[in-house]
């Protein structure tokens, strides 16, 4: 087909317009302090029915152990990095802890169908619209924060970002994009009946952020 | 072969059975009321709004100018991270090099995110042909599926059918399932019946919202999850997408997005924004081995006649100017007949398909400026279907330029506006007519055709102003 | 702008034929503030309804003839946001690259629409001398967002302190004129004016005023019709009845 890449080339090159001037690269500096990042990102997460818990850097695997028993969350996904390893030292009672360890070929049907919550780190935050920043990688795959139906975030407060504008810049993602980067805000949601919100469509029913600090 | 008159007699017809559909237009009227008070929350502050759309349109203003430089690069930029990148100009190509694709793959099942692209290739029928099954797995997508419908918006493709008629279709299809008209419990039928689909499809298709020239880079904007599942879940993901989606930046896309999402949705952000970049890297343990961007043309690229026309490429398909527009909340997004309705189908699908299939469209719109008001990359709405009315009746027929120019021209009408003009450009001819109708006015016509069927008709008055004002003694001259 | 000596009234066709009473109102207005208002005897129609049509020419042809007889520098009041918006809008663009180009350019930089000028330029101060009175406000389309004066109309009628502006539903849709658009597609149209009747008789309001008689022609001829309807009445009668 590359006969239509050069026609198509070739008509776009001879209906040229005229030269605009070049946006300016676009910014938009809100000047927010740390605890009015937190306070925006949990505000505006909580408002499309996202859980945010504030915990402390070190006790997080004691808020899991706690609140995984009590929502009845027993079939515990995680991936192959620190997160992983850091629940698996202490994994509470009861729980069956699944690690994302092959390709999702050998287990798909499992994936899909046994899994109750999976937990993974977030790349960071973003505090004006609520938005956890997920990186997904061979450690922690794509499909942990899409097919369970709770998927529990650990976001480190100091990587809250006051937008996306902010956290492309200061973390210059344009030198190296991965193989997906995904904005997560709140849970899976649709409004296609009657355009009324009915959330838990087909990504997680809930999105629990823990925000360490 | 369907002539221009046809194209209006047929449009008309249309337009009768959508009028006399009161449950239609309900739904519309009380859909589109939400939508454009959610929409108008997000922007309190109408200084940030215009900012953001000078900014949003800068960004598409400039993608457009150096278009084939951009696409050359994003294709550069792709092939390098691994996805394969298919140019087609007709959507009998396109079809085809997704078809070949499929083929290649063994893939029998496909899921389908959202993409009005591949409504303008009938993507899905031509597949269906082929021995190939295509699930839409967005809600609205499937439910408009079941019911064998085209999408009534590029947002909210089944904004025409209320909670009773999805529960109808879902009982009609889904017995095995307890009826309900409850939303909530549709959803998550819908989540049960599609989570199988997604497990166990060969393939997911996908369109793109903004391709990245600078990093190589398709991203997808959505809510459901259905846009990621396609994407991921199955081995292949195919993308369609038109040829002006590529923008140059990554820097572009946190103004599009943001406005974007407000502007459809009245979101601040939707759930998800997915941005791929590559397919599964070696390692890693999931998302497709292979992905594959098809770039359409499909009548883009002669839209470039000049840069007024040019404008119309502009659009990030947000519907805004749909939700908002007077006559569609009327008839609904099937009346119009083409893939795009509303305002941007009227400025868009004439030139796209041609003037002499669809130019009637341009009719459909009262120049009240609401589209143009909303639209977040500033497209000049009205003055687009303005300018394309003048190209659809132009006397000087001529090949060049937009396809049907001059093809719905009337002889009929154009002596009725020469001699309106004659009358209105000769200062003692319109006197000698004022004169006449004030003076006459007991004869006007009672029944004015369309007019009176819903207003009584105008009568001149007794006496034109220019005799008021010398009785008032006010200067003329 | 400073307050000017004189202006010409472009009173629009549709004025001229059907509504000289809102024409008169309006130059009344302006002459009561020491301005002398100028009817130019050569004028007929903007072009606006041959330009929403596509008939370019016709509408060039028709516009050609007024600017002659708004030759002089002085201010063109219209008291209509559609025509208005033609000329001050429009007609550069119907004149781009054309021998009267910078004339129409000239014009239209001059040019403004009633409320506008009563607002902006002549600052006009009014005391409510009438009954008290419920009504609704229709601002046309053109004034709302081609010229952007909709709150002139507002603020004019906040001035009178007896009268009760009263809030509808879907204030900012069209009333489904449109111009030719009314007879092109008739049944849209007849709907549309259908909806806005109905928001409008919901207010409870007596009264409907405008700046524009297209959309009074459209609202109130369907009141008419469909019987026992509230009044309909241009903003420069309104004001003209209630302050003297």
């Amino acid at each position: 087909m590359s006969e239509a890449r050069e026609r198509i080339l070739k008509r776009l090159r001879a209906n040229r317009p005229a030269a605009s001037p070049a946006p300016d690269a676009y910014q938009k500096p809100l000047g927010w302090d740390r605890e009015r990042r937190i306070a925006a990102f949990s505000e505006r997460m909580q408002a499309v029915r996202g859980e945010v818990h504030r915990v402390a850097r070190d006790a997080w695997t004691d808020w899991l152990a706690r609140e995984l028993p009590a929502r009845g969350l027993r079939q515990v996904l995680v991936g192959n990095g620190a997160v992983g390893d850091q629940l698996a030292e202490r994994a509470p009672d009861g729980i069956a802890l699944r690690r994302y360890d092959q390709p999702v070929e050998a287990w798909k049907a499992s994936l899909f169908d046994d899994v109750d919550v999976a937990i993974t780190a977030a790349r960071a935050g973003l505090a004006e619209s609520g938005t956890l920043v997920l990186w997904p990688d061979a450690a922690e795959p794509r499909l942990m924060s899409l097919v369970p139906p709770v998927h529990i975030a650990l976001l480190d407060v100091g990587r809250l970002h006051e937008n996306f504008a902010a956290a492309i810049a200061v973390e210059n993602w344009a030198d190296g994009m991965p193989t997906n980067a995904l904005l997560i805000s709140g849970p899976s949601k649709t409004a296609d009946i009657e355009q009324t919100l009915a959330y838990g469509i087909h990504g997680p029913k809930q999105l629990i952020t823990l925000l360490l600090d | 072969m369907s002539t221009p008159a046809d194209q209006t007699e047929a449009f008309h017809q249309r337009i009768d059975e959508a009028l006399h559909n009161d449950q239609l237009r309900r739904n519309f009227r009380s859909a589109l009321t939400g939508i454009m008070a959610r929409r108008a929350e997000q922007f309190p502050d109408d200084a940030q709004l215009q900012a953001l759309r000078d900014q949003a349109r800068a960004v598409r203003a400039n993608s457009l100018v150096r278009q084939p430089e951009l696409l050359e690069q994003l294709e550069t930029k792709l092939t390098g991270n691994g996805i394969q990148v298919h140019w087609a100009e007709s959507p009998e190509q396109a079809n085809a090099i997704i078809h070949t694709i499929l083929d290649a793959a063994g893939a029998k099942t496909v899921v389908k995110g959202k993409s009005m692209v591949s409504e303008e290739t009938e993507l899905n029928h031509f597949l269906e042909r082929r021995g190939i099954e295509v699930i839409e797995s967005d809600l609205g997508e499937y439910i408009i599926q079941l019911a064998e419908e085209p999408p009534s918006h590029i947002v909210a493709p089944a904004i025409h059918k209320n909670r009773v008629e999805v529960a109808e279709l879902f009982r009609r299809f889904h017995p095995e399932i307890p009826y309900t008209e409850d939303i909530d419990t549709l959803t998550q039928s819908a989540r049960q019946i599609l989570r199988n689909r997604f497990a166990n499809a060969d393939a997911g298709i996908s369109g793109v919202n903004f391709a990245v020239a600078e990093t190589g880079t398709l991203c997808l904007v959505e809510n459901e999850g259905n846009g990621r599942l396609s994407t991921t879940a199955p081995r292949l993901h195919i993308a369609i997408t038109g040829v002006e989606k590529v923008v140059e930046k990554l820097s572009d896309v946190p103004p599009l997005l943001e406005i974007l999402t407000k502007s459809a949705t009245g979101q601040p952000i939707t759930t998800y924004f997915n941005m791929i970049s590559r397919p599964r890297q070696p390692g890693e343990l999931d998302g497709p081995e292979a992905v594959h961007l098809v770039l359409l043309d499909n009548g883009r690229s002669r839209i470039r006649v000049d840069e007024e026309l040019l404008d119309t490429l502009r659009c990030i398909r947000c519907g805004a100017c749909i939700n908002h527009c007077p006559v569609y909340v009327q008839l609904g997004g099937h009346a119009y007949g083409t893939v795009y309705p509303g305002p941007i189908g009227l400025a868009l699908e004439p030139q796209r398909v041609g003037i002499d299939k669809v130019g009637t469209l341009t009719s459909a719109c009262t120049m009240c400026g609401a589209c143009g008001e909303v639209c977040p990359v500033r497209i000049p709405l009205p003055k687009l279907i303005n300018r394309l009315r003048a190209e659809a009746v132009d006397g000087q027929r001529s090949d060049a330029g937009l396809p049907g120019h001059g093809s719905l021209r009337k002889s009929g009408e154009a002596v009725t506006w020469r001699v309106w003009r004659q009358l209105y450009a000769s200062p003692r001819l319109y006197r000698l007519f004022t004169w006449a109708a004030t003076r006459l006015r007991a004869l006007t016509p009672p029944r004015l055709g369309a007019w009176t069927r819903y207003r009584s008709a105008p009568k001149p008055a007794s006496r034109p102003l220019r005799e008021l004002v010398r009785q008032e003694g006010f200067r003329h001259e | 702008m400073d307050r000017p000596d004189s202006i010409y009234f472009f009173a629009t066709c549709l004025v001229d034929l059907l509504y000289p009473r809102a024409g008169l109102a309006g130059m009344q207005l302006i002459r009561r503030e020491g301005v002398d208002v100028v009817f130019p005897d050569d004028q007929t129609c903007c072009g606006q309804p041959a330009f929403n049509s596509g008939y370019r020419d016709e509408a060039r042809r028709v516009a050609r003839a007024q600017l002659a007889c708004l030759a002089r520098d002085i201010p063109v009041v219209v008291p209509s946001g559609s025509c208005a918006g033609m000329i001050k809008h429009h007609w550069p663009e119907l004149f781009a690259g054309d021998r009267d180009e910078a004339r129409a350019r000239a014009v239209a930089a001059r040019t403004f629409e009633l409320t506008e000028f009563l607002v902006d330029v002549l600052d006009v101060r009014l005391s409510d001398l009438g009954e008290p009175t419920r009504i609704a406000i229709h601002t046309s389309c053109s004034a709302r967002r081609e010229m952007g004066v909709a709150d002139r109309i507002e603020s004019l009628v906040a001035q009178l302190d007896k009268v009760e502006v009263l809030d509808q539903a879907r204030k900012a849709e069209c009333c489904g004129f449109g111009g030719t658009f009314a007879v092109k597609q008739g049944a849209v149209s007849g709907a549309m004016v259908n909806d806005k009747t109905a928001a409008l008789r919901a207010t409870g309001a007596g009264r409907v005023i405008s700046q524009d008689c297209g959309c009074l022609m459209n609202i109130g001829g369907a009141f008419d019709k469909q019987g026992d309807g509230p009044a309909t009445q241009h903003i420069a009668e309104f004001l003209l009845e209630r302050t003297s």
